[in-house]
């Protein structure tokens, strides 16, 4: 089976004023159907830079990168992913229904028809009674939910998550991670996430990408032992701590906490 | 309210409490000082008077009536121009020519007629301007060189030039309001239409949306807010617009006109009233728009519109 992601040799460099920056160096890469994969990395190694690539926010200098078989203008003029942006970049101005509902709006989907997926994907992320409900009366979990449930509403078999839990605490983290993973479960989708935090790479992942900045490139592909039914406290065990420890010294190696 | 329980139901508390209070003292003082100007200003004229008339026995208490009370003062009192505003418009028919309120209906007309071209030019320019960067490059600097000619120049030529080609009557007037109000219109909806953030433009990008559908999903929602301000700046200096066009014109009807016949035959009170009631016409036009904003508002989710975009927490 051909994967759904595949970059050859995928390099992107950003000309600025002090001078071209390598956001990302030949970076080989193949991410499978039905994978969770994580991207891990200091801020600049090109995990971001990586997942814009694939869709169509940014191009690439050099190398090759396939999605879906596809060029990535292809893929995204065929809707066939969906992303979650750092922010939930609700537009305030729509209910939460409204909100889902807008890809589908573009896409000239039928109303009887848009207030089933509404209904579904905003079910899915455990939103349902919230669709009335403008942005700005949810809170910030609720919200990044709710962006969450637009990414799904184009019902794309690839999501693309730039560290979407970034801004939200610890303990509303750790419930969406779970919701996360029982959504992916449920869905079958393959999943992109970006991150910056271990402990989430290591329990969402079927496969962690340790990266490293200047030029932004791969240290390092963990395919983790974990089982796919993953209880929260499964990050106390020896096997995820293991896993942990290998993504921290992938860290260690790329110069990552270099001063 | 927060705290309306704990308010006293007193007239006292409630004027303490409330805006009346400090508004009527800023009144009181701008009519004082009012009155003390005109008996200052007014003095000169009435010491001439008593001097033909031959009369030396005046006293402070009359001559301080007298002033505020000459037929053609250099600064009408208060009451002056209150009973001229009473008279010219509860007292007379709304439809004759010496009612104040028809004057100002036509004016008014001028400028709502300016206002409406001036909105629609000033977004459809800045629709423009967003869109096409040769479009920005090159109509920006006429748009603001435009601001910098002084209206009362251009006025007549602008009325000239429309009467030689045949265009007369309510147009040429409420062109003059257009040439003011659209400039913020398109100023402040250039600012609008490029307010929203990167990542909603990248969200509206993934989702392969046209320009079109990303202009009227997101930009035209985001710049609203914008919309209003401008509309309220826009819309008073439509008034003024079409005062100043009625200047130069010999207008024989409207505010300008009302104005223009007033310093003709030194008529100061007449001059102050039609003052006075284009005060009041720019403060409801601009109450008005506040109004439709507020509705607006309502139904755009309750909520300062734009002013959440990023997470609550």
């Amino acid at each position: 089976m051909s994967p759904v992601i595949s970059a050859k040799k995928l390099s992107l460099t950003f000309k600025t004023n002090d001078g071209p920056v390598h956001a990302l160096s030949e970076v080989d890469l193949d991410i499978n159907k039905g994978e969770f994969i994580s991207f891990i990395g200091p801020s600049g190694c090109g995990k971001t830079t990586f997942l814009r690539v694939v869709a169509d926010l940014e191009q690439p200098t050099d190398g090759s990168i396939t999605v879906n078989g596809k060029s990535p203008a292809e893929a995204r003029q065929n809707r066939d992913y969906g992303y979650v942006f750092q922010a939930p970049a609700l537009l305030p101005w729509r209910t939460v229904q409204k909100n889902v509902a807008l890809p589908l709006e573009i896409i000239g989907m039928s109303k009887v028809e848009q207030e089933k997926r509404t209904k579904r994907t905003l079910a899915m992320v455990n939103l349902d009674g919230f669709e009335k409900k403008f942005p700005w009366q949810l809170s910030g979990g609720m919200q990044q939910r709710a962006s969450i449930a637009r990414a799904l509403a184009f019902d794309a078999d690839l999501l693309l998550m730039d560290e979407p839990f970034g801004a939200l605490d610890e303990i509303v983290r750790d419930h969406l991670n779970e919701q996360l993973l029982k959504l992916w479960s449920d869905t079958k989708k393959t999943i992109c996430f970006v991150t910056h935090s271990i402990p989430e790479a290591v329990y969402l992942s079927t496969k962690i990408v340790v990266m490293s900045p200047r030029p932004g490139r791969v240290i390092d592909v963990i395919k983790s032992t974990l089982p796919a039914k993953r209880p929260l406290d499964i990050r106390e065990t020896p096997e995820f701590l293991k896993i942990a420890h290998r993504v921290r010294e992938g860290l260690r190696t790329g110069n990552a906490y270099e001063e | 309210m927060k705290n309306s329980a704990e308010m006293k139901d007193g007239v006292f508390n409630r004027l303490y409490q409330g805006k009346a209070l400090p508004v009527l003292m800023i009144v009181s003082i701008i009519i004082v000082a009012w009155y003390g100007f005109a008996v200052w200003l007014n003095a000169p004229w009435q010491v001439g008077v008593y001097e033909r008339a031959e009369i030396s026995d005046w006293t402070a208490s009359q001559f301080v009536v007298d002033t505020l009370n000459q037929k053609r003062p250099v600064l009408p009192s208060a009451h002056q121009v209150f009973v001229e505003i009473w008279n010219t418009t509860v007292l007379k028919n709304p439809t004759s020519r010496r009612s104040l309120l028809y004057h100002a209906w036509i004016t008014l007309s001028a400028t709502g007629l300016g206002f409406a071209i001036g909105s629609i030019l000033g977004i459809l320019l800045a629709v423009g301007i967003t869109h096409s960067r040769a479009m920005d490059k090159s109509t920006m600097p006429w748009i603001v060189a435009s601001q910098t000619i002084p209206i009362l120049a251009i006025a007549p030529m602008i009325i000239v030039v429309l009467n030689a080609i045949g265009i007369s009557g309510v147009l040429p007037k409420a062109l003059i309001s257009t040439y003011l109000s659209f400039f913020p219109i398109a100023v402040g909806m250039v600012k609008g239409f490029r307010s929203p953030e990167q990542i909603q433009l990248d969200l509206m990008y993934t989702y392969g949306a046209s320009k079109t559908q990303t202009f009227w999903k997101l930009r035209w929602f985001a710049a609203l807010p914008y919309l209003f301000t401008s509309m309220k700046i826009a819309i008073a200096i439509s008034l003024v617009g079409a005062i100043v066009g009625e200047l130069p014109t010999g207008a024989v009807a409207g505010l300008g006109a009302r104005l223009l016949s007033g310093s003709y035959y030194g008529q100061t009170v007449q001059i102050w009233s039609a003052l006075f009631m284009a005060a009041a016409l720019a403060a409801t036009l601009v109450a008005l728009v506040s109004l439709v904003e507020r509705i607006v508002t309502r139904n755009l989710g309750a909520q300062i519109i734009g002013a959440q975009t990023k997470g609550a927490n």
